[in-house]
């Protein structure tokens, strides 16, 4: 076990240096002088021009740049904003409870919705109500967020007047982050006004976000039932006589559990793409909303620190999901 | 799904009792998060609005809706006879706001108007280096060459000591990076070690005080009990933090803010029909132009200038590039601005007319081209557009022109080398001052800079660089309106279009007047019960 783990922890160093050469290359291929931009029509004397790009430390060679990037991220150190001036670790821990809440939210939703309506849609195949899964399916999964979320607002809030526009709380409410996670926070200090105010915020968000991933698992739920469902022992089992409701839900579902759950684990990485949209249309203080803001403002120590933790992120939870899966299925961990 | 249902029902029947209870608080969905809470080391409108609009004073300020200067934190200012001395007769019986570190022992005075200069001036100064020292606007409007020296005569008089004189500096300390701080707040923060909380827990003597800010959430402020010009109508100040357009929309459409900027042009006439809303508009302090390279051929000859100006149908421009959003310039500076020449007439549009002229002049078969911006502005949303639009025009009248574009930086620098033969561009202005778009795009100085046309003319640059040093209000009205008969004469832009700022509100807010110079100000603004 062990020696799968360092096999799969192996393989993460190349992915994440991947991602770092990546990001980097990227900012720096687009073209555009950032300190010329931000001058605009105003203009820029050639001196201070000179010292800005110096204390941003555009002057040096790529190499060097990249070097001296990575030996920060090395030491911790993903430097500072260039327009905030604060460290960018710092800002990416205060919003990054609001993604991880968003998503989680999504998440639940997903699967609390997705892996009925597979089942329901395996059971059923062939008949109406399969089509009208997997016709559903497919629309959510087509959906651009954008859209879907504009589309949501103006029938649930400006329409119906049952969610609000957007925002993580109403404004009224003034709450002090103790963990950063809002529905904690105002349970931990009580204020049940305030709980129900951000639960009532995040309904049409979690929504948004967890279309796509929804269709995701409900059709991979579909098809893995469909599959474990003519297998031989599925067949014992109801020739024994095993009522159908137990077949489905104890031999046939238990199994076909294990693709949908890798596949949740690589939905981590397209809610987390997908929040950086839904983020920006429900104004959420997320790091999706952040990372929109800084390439705007060519922040690029941002920039740069806020996609490499999220990829980091990314990586981890698929880690984690490598290694549960080896946990759970032990034929996985002894192959190779 | 019963549950979660009646959840929210409860939900949001409380937030409803929650908010009747309040104080009256307006809330703003502004468009961006501020870049800090300390304006002097910004640009962007976006943070004006939030830290040196509400909570901080100036020396002068501009009049609510005007581009005119009147008395702020100082009561009144003599400029000497040379006109390098300008000293400032500051207010008594101003306070400082007060947070949980610090309470203020006494009121605005004359150090203060000497710290907020001197620790943008003085490299030397204790607080030069703190937040990363890097006064943007202070360096682009030049004042580290203009002023020498801030110098506190006594408690209420402080003078300034210009190298030159130069009659918008009255304009310039109007401007967001000459708000003034509290020199006690700083001494006190620089003794406890932590002289960043000056620019973070910002401590003002304006109408409003900070309360708290969340990232890309929201911004609040409390009204300043004892603001000396009185106390805003208001409770509570919200800023509610909405990127997208269309989201700010629906938010004032559910009621959950009472005033957004930036609207989308294509949803204003929708907002115009909606019950409850209203949408105010004026003209934005900028212009875009196109601008002729008077020293190449056959530009150097006023007829073909005038002649491709008249061949220009700026109506379909502005139906085509600006959705409406737009109105036709005439003047190299916006209506809103003071000294604006109502008199002039705009060149007709005239392709006959422009078809002769440039046969008088021996100019036939013009080939040249037209530069066009990458990058959306303000005063231009859509240059290549615009651009197509000239180019077919010209075409009726003889003319082949290319379309050329480049890198944003790229285009800024060549266009300044004078590599083109008509460029597109613009400008947004700074303090309100004619000085501020005459001077800085077509005076012989700024040839090589910003005078895209590189127009250097004897007459109007005698006229600009007299109402530099002038000191009578009239008379520089007077010399500016010359100097734009003059400009038209010479022509050496099309002027083509002001765009147009819109603000949507709720029809209970009261008193909103929209800025000539694109703050959002909300210093007495009330809420109709």
């Amino acid at each position: 076990m062990l020696g799968f783990f360092i096999k799969r922890l192996g393989l993460v160093v190349p992915a994440f240096i991947g991602v770092t050469v990546l990001t980097f290359a990227l900012i720096h291929l687009i073209p555009g002088d950032p300190v010329l931009m931000l001058a605009g029509e105003r203009g820029i004397d050639p001196e201070r021009y000179a010292r800005l790009r110096a204390e941003l430390g555009l002057d040096q060679p790529l190499v060097v740049q990249y070097w001296n990037y990575i030996s920060g991220v090395l030491q911790g150190d993903l430097g500072n904003s260039i327009v905030t001036k604060k460290p960018v670790i710092d800002e990416f821990l205060t919003l990054f409870p609001a993604t991880i809440e968003l998503t989680i939210c999504a998440i639940i939703f997903a699967v609390g919705v997705g892996l009925p309506a597979g089942m329901l849609a395996a059971v059923n195949r062939g008949k109406t109500l399969d089509h009208a899964v997997m016709a559903t399916s497919l629309t959510g999964y087509s959906m651009p967020i954008f859209w879907w979320g504009l589309l949501l607002i103006i029938l649930f809030s400006v329409t119906l007047g049952w969610t609000p526009v957007s925002g993580r709380i109403s404004v009224m409410f003034w709450i002090e982050p103790i963990t950063g996670f809002l529905l904690i926070d105002t349970i931990l200090q009580g204020n049940w006004d305030a709980f129900w105010s951000a639960v009532h915020h995040l309904v049409l968000p979690a929504i948004v976000l967890g279309t796509i991933p929804l269709a995701v698992i409900a059709r991979m739920t579909r098809s893995a039932m469909l599959e474990v469902l003519r297998e031989d022992y599925v067949r014992t089992a109801r020739a024994k006589g095993v009522s159908p409701k137990r077949v489905i839900m104890v031999h046939a579902l238990r199994n076909a559990l294990i693709p949908v759950i890798t596949v949740i684990g690589l939905q981590v990485g397209v809610l987390l793409a997908g929040a950086i949209l839904t983020e920006t249309i429900f104004s959420w203080p997320g790091i999706g909303k952040w990372l929109v803001e800084s390439i705007n403002r060519r922040d690029y120590p941002a920039i740069q620190g806020g996609i490499m933790l999220v990829a980091t992120v990314i990586i981890m939870v698929n880690l984690l999901v490598d290694v549960l899966y080896g946990v759970v299925n032990p034929r996985i961990r002894h192959q190779r | 799904m019963k549950t979660l249902k009646l959840a929210l029902a409860a939900g949001a029947a409380l937030t409803i009792m929650a908010g009747a209870a309040q104080a009256k608080t307006l809330v703003y969905c502004s468009e961006a998060s501020p870049e800090g809470l300390n304006p002097v080391f910004y640009t962007a409108g976006t943070t004006f609005d939030a830290t040196s609009v509400p909570m901080y004073d100036r020396l002068v300020e501009f009049k609510q809706g005007t581009t005119e200067i009147e008395p702020g934190l100082a009561e009144s200012w003599e400029i000497s006879e040379d006109g390098k001395t300008i000293t400032f007769n500051l207010r008594k019986g101003v306070t400082w706001h007060s947070n949980d570190v610090f309470t203020p022992s006494r009121e605005f005075n004359a150090d203060d108007v000497v710290w907020s200069f001197e620790r943008q001036m003085n490299p030397e100064h204790p607080y030069h280096k703190v937040g990363g020292g890097s006064y943007e606007y202070f360096n682009a409007m030049s004042m580290p060459d203009l002023l020498e020296r801030v110098e506190k005569v006594d408690d209420y008089t402080v003078k300034f000591h210009l190298s030159r004189p130069e009659a918008p500096m009255i304009a310039n300390l109007g401007m967001d990076f000459a708000s003034i701080f509290s020199a006690e707040y700083a001494d006190a923060m620089l003794e406890a070690g932590t002289p960043e909380m000056v620019d973070n827990n910002p401590i003002g003597t304006g109408p409003f005080e900070f309360q708290m800010y969340q990232k890309d959430a929201i911004i609040r402020y409390a009204a300043n009990e004892d603001y000396w010009a009185g106390r805003t109508p208001v409770d509570n100040l919200v800023f509610a933090i909405t990127p997208d357009a269309s989201v700010r929309y629906a938010k004032l459409k559910a009621g959950e803010c009472h005033v957004m900027p930036y609207p989308n042009p294509a949803d204003v006439a929708q907002m115009r029909d909606e019950d409850g809303i209203i949408v105010e508009s004026q003209e934005g302090l900028n212009v875009g132009y196109l601008a002729y390279n008077t020293e190449k051929e056959p530009f150097t000859d006023v007829r073909v200038r005038r002649a491709l100006n008249m061949a220009i149908n700026k109506d379909a421009i502005i139906d085509a590039v600006f959705q409406g959003a737009g109105k036709k310039a005439t003047n190299p500076i916006p209506p809103t601005m003071w000294s604006y020449n109502e008199d002039i007439q705009d060149d007709p549009y005239d392709p006959e007319a422009a078809k002769k002229l440039l046969e008088e002049a021996g100019v036939t078969d013009l080939k040249t081209n037209i530069w066009a911006m990458p990058v959306q502005r303000p005063y231009n949303p859509n240059a290549r557009r615009m651009a197509e639009v000239i180019q077919a025009d010209w075409e009726k009248i003889g003319v082949e022109a290319e379309i050329v574009s480049y890198e944003w930086g790229e285009y800024l620098k060549r266009s300044k080398d004078g590599e083109h033969q008509t460029v597109l561009l613009g400008w947004t202005g700074d303090n309100g001052d004619p000085d501020n778009f005459l001077a800085v795009l077509l005076s012989c100085d700024a040839v090589g800079a910003s005078n895209r046309a590189r127009w250097c003319d004897e007459e109007f640059d005698n006229l600009v660089m007299e109402a530099k040093t002038e000191t009578d209000q009239a008379k520089r009205v007077e010399l500016y309106e010359q100097a734009q008969v003059r400009f038209k004469e010479q022509a050496p832009w099309a002027t083509i279009a002001h765009s147009v700022v819109f603000m949507p509100m709720r029809e209970e807010v009261k008193n909103y007047k929209i800025s000539p110079l694109g703050k959002h100000d909300f210093y007495g603004v009330d809420l109709a019960e």
